[in-house]
């Protein structure tokens, strides 16, 4: 396995058969979370810091179980009891870390780039868990192995992205993803949620959530920060749900199978009906599962990419 | 004539034909001669121009040297080495020090700095501020503050948001010194640093809009035109901007504009890569901004070309963009970057003496050097052709935060006089 990438900062880095090989990746890797031991050596001896300087259960939680099922030891440094919370750099902190010599870094930081500031100071692996409002790229490859579990193939299928995508690392790599394997994507949003010429991300843009819906194979809702309002990008809760929320109702304007998929966590009854989230085409615990299954892949093939002999 | 102490020989100057020798005695221009001519006085010491360009004195109306306060990013005696480096013999500093400059005792405390650390440096020229801790509430006591010897007012970096505020200083300001407006809606967006555009939607960067900037250019150019006082506005970034001052001029409005090298040579492309050493305010625009503030330069609906001189320590700009200062430290290649422009044919040398020299001098009311016998000795000697290569090492700023670190520029001050005493030089035997 000839892994060419030092990091994953972003998807836009990755060939079409990079993207190929993780999936086939994450597929089989998938089986070792359906064991009752559900450990492999494959990473014995490696360690992982997971180093998560914004609030986050769910991926640090998922990188946290996909290291502990390949072998790997992993280390968590959060902000709060942190020396970040002593005003440390994001510099020293990093030096300090490459000084422990760890084998990769998983970092989730609330400023856009900061992956990239990580990663041109180490030399192990930075696998970028979300940076600011720019890019998540495990999270698009894990909602691209969902959607694969269902589709042959993503080229040709309608893929909506509903909800704030201007304030979205979730939307800017799924929407880059997406549109580099030939799907096409609809933004849908209040202007206020939008970045500026969002066309420009490679998708076509909808202001209101009907004509968004025609005829879709997929939706992805995003989830609306409680704090937009207080920035004054929408009046309130209730008045963004009526306009936005995905209903069943709204639903009927898709394709008949259509499926829908939330990053999470989910507010339900505002960017989801809390119906929708539970029923049958909701894909929402299938992308917890992939989630595992994506970041044991990724992990795998950035630290034993100079490894000789490793194998699955 | 009184005979010349000092004689520049062999240099030539824009604007005119020939080969030429600068006589200079008691720190002023006795008379620009023909090559050879001052062969006739002997006893004066004499300098060897090498053929290169003899440039006036600049002067820069736009400089942070962050004394007192700052004094890690960079202080008054290393600024003006930095000015004196760049050819700028005049330099004003900016009221946004810590304390702020809205009392005469912190005036004097600058010109006492300047003074003590280089009596026959750059000189320099401290703005004062427009309004008291450049809160935007309370008038500075400007009659004070022009009395100890601040030459303009300014709430630069923080632009004051009450209209009725804003129009109550320009008119009380408007029988001392001239006000400059930074200009910036400072509900919007504030200083970012990334222009709201194609850059900033893809790298996930809060974007600053260039009404920003134009929506509060339209209100001063508004308010100078309807009370008919003077606004110089800072740093202008973007075409909206342009056409508004052009419109206010066209109507005679008293108005006055400034832009900086970046603006002119630089784009928001800069960015990619989350740059910090890009990272400025206001932020580098489009290319159609770009080509628009030069057109307008060469027209003189901009008047000048101002540094903003920003100097920061490298711990404040190595860290990711949103959490780096916002600034380029500019004194250094400001010449030699507008010069790139000479070199592509958009400026003529002798636009870059007018912007860069003396238009801005007129405007603040500075000491300039038209090579007219007794004006101020204060000239720079500027080899076109010499390339050098920006490094930390060899800028006098502390500050070494600029975009073009690592690159190579052609043109290089050889050498700076300020009222004949050589403040800067590059030729040992001089």
């Amino acid at each position: 396995m000839n892994w060419p990438h030092k990091d994953l900062l972003d998807v836009s880095q990755l060939s079409l058969e990079d993207v190929d090989v993780v999936m086939r990746t994450a597929a089989s890797f998938r089986e070792i979370n359906t064991r009752p031991v559900k450990k492999v050596p494959t990473l014995k001896g490696k360690s992982i810091v997971l180093f998560f300087a914004e609030p986050s259960t769910r991926t640090k939680t998922s990188f946290d179980i996909a290291g502990k099922r390949l072998s790997a030891d992993t280390f968590s440094l959060a902000k709060t009891g942190s020396s970040l919370q002593k005003g440390e750099t994001l510099k020293d902190t990093v030096l300090t870390l490459q000084a422990m010599n760890p084998d990769a870094i998983v970092i989730r930081h609330n400023a856009s780039g900061a992956a990239a500031f990580v990663a041109r100071r180490v030399s192990c692996a930075v696998i970028n868990a979300g940076d600011g409002w720019h890019a998540h790229p495990t999270q698009a490859l894990l909602d691209l192995r969902t959607l694969l579990d269902i589709w042959e193939t993503v080229e040709g299928k309608t893929v909506l992205i509903l909800g704030d995508v201007a304030h979205s690392r979730v939307a800017r790599s799924n929407c880059r993803l997406l549109s580099m394997l030939g799907a096409h994507v609809r933004l849908c949003a209040p202007r206020t949620l939008l970045p500026w010429d969002a066309e420009a991300l490679g998708a076509t843009v909808f202001h209101e959530v009907e004509p968004a819906l025609e005829g879709v194979d997929a939706v992805m809702c995003l989830r609306l920060q409680l704090e937009r309002q207080e920035a004054g990008l929408l009046p309130d809760l209730r008045e963004y749900a009526n306009r936005y929320c995905l209903t069943s109702e709204r639903l009927r304007y898709a394709a008949p199978d259509v499926k829908v998929l939330h990053p999470g966590p989910i507010n339900r009854g505002v960017e989801i009906a809390s119906d929708l989230a539970d029923a049958g085409n909701s894909l929402i615990l299938d992308q917890v599962a992939s989630g595992v299954a994506v970041r044991m892949a990724l992990l795998f093939l950035h630290i034993t990419r100079k490894d000789k002999g490793a194998s699955l | 004539m009184t005979s010349p102490a000092l004689a520049v020989t062999n240099v030539r100057v824009p604007g005119r034909d020939g080969v030429f020798d600068l006589l200079v005695a008691d720190g002023r221009v006795l008379e620009l001669v023909a090559h050879d001519a001052a062969a006739r006085y002997p006893e004066a010491r004499t300098l060897a121009g090498r053929g290169w360009l003899l440039l006036p004195g600049l002067t820069d109306a736009h400089t942070h040297l962050r004394e007192p306060g700052q004094e890690w990013k960079e202080d008054i005696a290393s600024g003006l080495a930095a000015a004196a480096a760049g050819g700028f013999t005049n330099i004003m500093c900016m009221a946004n020090t810590s304390p702020v400059n809205d009392n005469a005792a912190v005036t004097r405390l600058m010109l006492r700095r300047a003074e003590a650390s280089w009596p026959a440096g750059p000189r320099l020229f401290p703005v004062g501020a427009l309004t008291v801790g450049l809160a935007g509430r309370v008038l500075a006591p400007m009659g004070e503050l022009r009395q100890a010897g601040c030459v303009a007012f300014s709430n630069d970096g923080e632009p004051v948001a009450d209209t009725e505020i804003f129009r109550r200083a320009l008119e009380y300001a408007a029988d001392l010194a001239p006000v400059i407006d930074h200009c910036e809606d400072p509900f919007m967006a504030k200083g970012s640093g990334a222009n709201e555009g194609t850059a900033s939607a893809r790298l996930g960067l809060r974007g600053q809009p260039d009404v920003a900037e134009a929506i509060q250019v339209a209100r001063d150019v508004l308010l100078a035109d309807y009370l008919r006082v003077p606004v110089h506005l800072a740093h202008v970034s973007c075409r909206r901007s342009v056409e508004l001052i052009a419109a206010a001029k066209k109507r005679g409005a008293p108005v006055t504009a400034e832009t900086c090298p970046h603006y002119l040579l630089m784009t928001d492309a800069a960015l990619f890569g989350y740059e910090t050493m890009a990272k400025v305010n206001p932020p580098l625009r489009t290319d159609d901004d770009r080509a628009a503030l030069l057109e307008a330069l060469r027209a003189g609906v901009i008047d000048i070309v101002a540094t903003d001189h920003a100097p920061h320590a490298d711990h404040e700009k190595e860290t990711p963009f949103e959490n780096a200062k916002n600034g380029i430290s500019g004194l250094e290649t400001a010449l030699a970057g507008l010069w790139e422009l000479v070199r592509r044919g958009k400026l003529t040398p002798e636009d870059v003496v007018e912007r860069m020299a003396w238009r801005p001098a007129a405007i603040f009311g500075l000491p300039v050097n038209r090579f007219a016998p007794g004006d101020p000795a204060d000239f720079i000697l500027f080899d076109p052709d010499e390339a050098w290569v920006v490094s930390p090492e060899n800028l006098r700023s502390k500050g070494k935060n600029t975009p073009l670190l690592g690159q190579s520029l052609t043109g290089r001050v050889m050498l700076t006089a300020v009222a004949g005493v050589i403040v800067h030089t590059l030729d040992p035997s001089a």
